[in-house]
């Protein structure tokens, strides 16, 4: 075969990822004027916050009273006291304005007769510290990620930004370019997708924001492209992953299928219901029932499922009750999920209930960064910002979200800390002017990626391989979701550690059937299934660790929070022998300048 | 047709990899359905996992949002993602990229100058006065003006169904002119008369036929026909 092409470009900053916290980084590097590319291996409005619905948490008070003080409650709350309280006091303080400027920017939300932006009731979110249901997420109908996805890209078309914003779509993110003596990221290496060819970026600084990665799991609520590259890079390079044993199980994915239907259902008064036809949620939450945190709806449905009142033949799932709000309602309130409801089930919920199962969704850890979204090394006693180096939106873990997040707060952490990693992006390169890593002339593309580029020749000229990636990727998928889901315990957690020693071993035998350089999505997805054995690795590795229930880690072996020994965050590294290494980092409980919220024990 | 778990139906498919293939060819696969409701795209994924690797499309959300799998399925634009199988009621599913559209490999096509035909139409919100600290005020009506508009998803299934679109290279075709009616008819929006200024050619509004195809085309109902009789009556309005 032909060699394989390298080019060579220079940028202030590369941003890897086009969804919502990647776009909102790139506003602010553009917005200062600093060449930026960004890189994405799908073009930037086909990313995965476009799957988005329900909505984004603000305390706008829009409808009845609300204070950003609550809003962060519910957070520590919520995410059960094992988050970041002064990313989360930065988090909640700032989203009325976020909300403000997406609007400025165009978003079409819904609005109420007033003309103010609607907002609708969603789990978990309260007032006065728990008294009583919020009104706090605003929404463009249940197509609220899509709104946003597309504002936020529109705004980097605008004359101001769209100058200084360079898209890479369908380039293939591969390697983390480290100094390793200086420890700071010099830039990144891809692979165009559409001519084949291996393209290096370097700049000053990198952001990471490629969003989430639960496409190891059967049921899932994620996109093809969900597959953990940033976390990937980040453990090649030598950077931990901070609590990967904190899955989120959403309660309402569609049953067969794992596509969501939003929790926005139950926020307009939709409910469960098991095969004997009652509103179970009463027994696991009696105060707020069907809007409880989704670890403990995930936990009541599994429960039920347990305890033989699973619905269907197989009695193994629930069902969404919400013709009551009317059709009229619906199709105006939540027409995506009348859509979605009706394609995958043949269910018109006007009429008859969605047959419901929890689904994986959402990493509640991720690249560790502090309230600044750059990413920290733990040092032993403290962390310790790596120059250059930021992640924003779900790849990261800043804690805002702790052991368990919120509905509708993911949107707004994309905005929140992808503007915070790129507008500290720009003062960091602006104002600390730091040399531009290693002179130009000195770059020998094999230097570099000479790694990687052997790699992808290997496979290249290599046979097609004795395993099919296809069948370790389904087995993959079943065991984790057999092992490493809503309830673990140690002899299953254990075993699914052998069988990722296993799928290693298998994946080394893999190989490439399409020799062709342009647009081969098979080689993408070679790397996908590598990443998502890493992802696999660090979650499941972590929950064997974590001995206590917490958030969405929930042990049947130890069912109970243990605070005196497991208030601590969890960093995880992998070696170069594959081996994971796992320390333990405290929890920054101190505010910006709120009272520090206690733990106590969570009843909803 | 209903079809049940085992049973099978072809997908001819077209097939072109430039780098080995002097002409495009088609080829045909037997999928099998393994549950009631199987998408065209679930079809197509078990050809790619378990037949033949190299078999190429784009696909992401497989749930209608992201707009990456549009092609044409049995001489229909649509998404593969969201397109029953059974829905066509036949045994064999003929599927080709979309119309129109340069290809680059099997059903994978060149999105290029249908992307910079909707910056054209500068698909922004544009503010001439400072916004207010709040968000801006809208009437519940005055929102509901953008419903219909607001939900594309890009997918270019109604620009490559357009027979002004295949005859007029230069045609902005329907995808950009709806997106362009989505800023038009935003009250918040004060950059009309540019957006208006890019559409009122020969190759904009007025290249439009009313020939409809790009309504059927659209996997989510909208429908672009109307919001270019829209541009067109505006355009008209600001002028007399
Ligand atoms: C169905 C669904 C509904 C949801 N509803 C809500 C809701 O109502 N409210 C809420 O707050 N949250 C919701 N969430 C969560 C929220 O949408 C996501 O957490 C969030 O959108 C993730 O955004 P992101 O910018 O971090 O990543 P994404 O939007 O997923 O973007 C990731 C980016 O990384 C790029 N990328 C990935 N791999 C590579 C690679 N190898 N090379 C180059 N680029 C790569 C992708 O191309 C993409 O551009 C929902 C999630 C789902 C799945
Ligand atoms: S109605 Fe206009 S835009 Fe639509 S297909 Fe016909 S000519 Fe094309
Ligand atoms: S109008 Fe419809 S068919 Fe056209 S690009 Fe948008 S979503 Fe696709
Ligand atoms: S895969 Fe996203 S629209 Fe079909």
């Amino acid at each position: 075969m032909a060699d394989i092409d390298v080019r060579i470009e220079e940028f202030d900053v590369v941003i890897v990822g086009a969804g919502g916290a990647g776009l909102a980084a790139a506003i602010e590097t553009g917005g200062s004027k600093l060449k930026t590319a960004v890189v994405s291996e799908v073009y930037p409005t086909r990313s995965h916050t476009v799957s988005a619905q329900g909505g984004i948490n603000a305390a706008l008070a829009n409808m009845d009273e609300d204070y950003w003080i609550w809003h962060m409650y519910d957070t520590v709350k919520g995410g059960d006291y094992i988050g970041d309280q002064d990313a989360m006091e930065f988090f909640t303080k700032n989203a009325p304005k976020t909300i403000i400027e997406l609007e400025h920017w165009g978003m079409p939300f819904s609005r109420i007769e007033n003309g103010k932006a609607y907002q609708r009731a969603f789990g978990g979110q309260t007032r006065n510290f728990g008294e009583s249901l919020a009104h706090r997420a605003v929404a463009c109908s249940d197509r609220s990620g899509h709104a946003m996805l597309h504002t936020l890209f529109e705004r980097t078309l605008h004359q101001d930004i769209a100058p200084y914003v360079s898209y890479y779509s369908e380039y293939y993110a591969l390697e983390l370019l480290m100094d390793k003596e200086e420890r700071r990221p010099i830039g990144i290496v891809a692979w165009d997708m559409v001519n084949g060819g291996i393209h290096i970026f370097f700049s000053y600084a990198v952001i990471f924001a490629t969003g989430g990665n639960t496409r190891n799991f059967r049921t899932n609520t994620n996109a093809h492209v969900n597959t953990g590259i940033g976390w990937t890079m980040c453990l090649k390079a030598g950077i931990a992953i901070k609590d990967p044993e904190f899955i989120q199980f959403h309660p309402t994915g569609i049953y067969g299928v794992g596509n969501l239907i939003t929790e926005g259902v139950r926020g307009e008064g939709g409910y469960l219901l098991n095969a004997k036809g009652e509103r179970f949620m009463k027994t696991y939450a009696p105060h707020v029932l069907d809007l409880a945190s989704r670890d403990v709806v995930s936990r009541g449905m599994a429960m039920e499922v347990l305890e033989g009142r699973g619905v269907g033949p197989k009695k193994d799932h629930c069902l969404l009750k919400l013709d009551h709000l009317g059709h009229d309602f619906i199709m105006d309130k939540l027409p995506g999920i009348w859509e979605l409801a009706y394609k995958f089930v043949g269910v018109d919920c006007t009429k008859d209930p969605i047959p419901v199962q929890p689904t994986a969704h959402y990493h509640m850890g991720g690249i560790p960064t502090n309230v600044d979204a750059e990413v920290v090394d733990w040092d032993g006693e403290k962390e310790v910002p790596i120059p250059g180096l930021y992640a924003a939106g779900e790849c990261a873990c800043a804690s805002v979200h702790g052991g368990n997040r919120l509905g509708c707060n993911s949107l707004l952490d994309l905005v929140v800390t992808g503007k915070q990693a790129g507008r500290n992006c720009a003062r960091w390169i602006i104002e600390e002017k730091p040399v531009f890593p290693n002179p130009p002339e000195e770059f020998i593309a094999d230097k570099y990626a000479k790694g990687i580029i052997d790699r992808i020749k290997g496979y290249y000229e290599g046979g097609e391989g004795t395993v099919s990636m296809d069948a370790i990727w389904e087995d993959l998928r079943d065991t984790m979701q057999e092992n490493v889901s809503v309830f673990r315990i140690e002899e299953k957690i254990a075993a699914q550690v052998k069988k990722l020693d296993e799928y290693e071993k298998q994946f080394k035998e893999v190989g490439l059937t399409d020799k062709g350089l342009t647009f081969n999505t098979e080689l993408a997805e070679i790397f996908d299934l590598e990443s998502l054995l890493y992802v696999s690795r660090v979650e499941t590795e972590a929950a064997l660790a974590r001995k206590e229930s917490r958030g969405a880690h929930s042990r049947d072996d130890y069912p109970e929070r243990d605070d005196e020994n497991w208030m601590k965050h969890t960093f995880t590294k992998i070696d170069e022998n594959g081996k994971v290494e796992i320390e333990y980092v405290p929890v920054r409980t101190k505010p910006l300048t709120a009272p520090t919220f206690q733990p106590k024990k969570r009843v909803y | 047709m209903a079809l049940k778990e085992g049973d099978k139906v072809v997908f001819k498919i077209f097939r072109y990899d430039p780098e080995k293939d002097k002409a495009p060819y088609y080829k045909d696969y037997e999928v099998t359905i393994t549950r009631t409701g199987m998408m065209v795209l679930d079809g197509l994924n078990q050809i790619k996992w378990e037949q033949d690797h190299t078999l190429t499309y784009r696909r992401s959300c497989r749930e209608g949002v992201c707009g990456s799998d549009g092609m044409n399925i049995n001489g229909v634009n649509t998404v593969s993602c969201m397109s029953h199988i059974e829905d066509y009621n036949a045994n064999v599913l003929t599927i080709k990229p979309l119309p129109g559209f340069p290809i680059i490999k099997d059903l994978v096509c060149d999105f290029e100058d249908f992307f910079n035909k909707y910056y054209v139409v500068k698909p922004y919100l544009i503010e001439k006065d400072p916004p207010p600290g709040r968000e801006r005020l809208q009437s519940p009506e005055d929102r509901a003006k953008l419903d219909g508009l607001y939900e594309c998803i890009l997918c270019g299934c109604c620009s490559s169904s357009c027979p002004s679109y295949w005859a007029d290279p230069d045609y902005l075709g329907p995808s950009a002119m709806l997106n362009a009616a989505r800023f038009v008819f935003d009250t918040r929006d004060q950059g009309s008369d540019e957006r208006l200024d890019a559409v009122n050619s020969i190759h904009g509004v007025w290249r439009c036929h009313t020939i409809l195809n790009c309504i059927s085309a659209c996997p989510k109902e909208l429908n672009p026909t109307k919001a270019i009789a829209g541009l067109q009556k505006e355009i008209l309005k600001r002028k007399y």
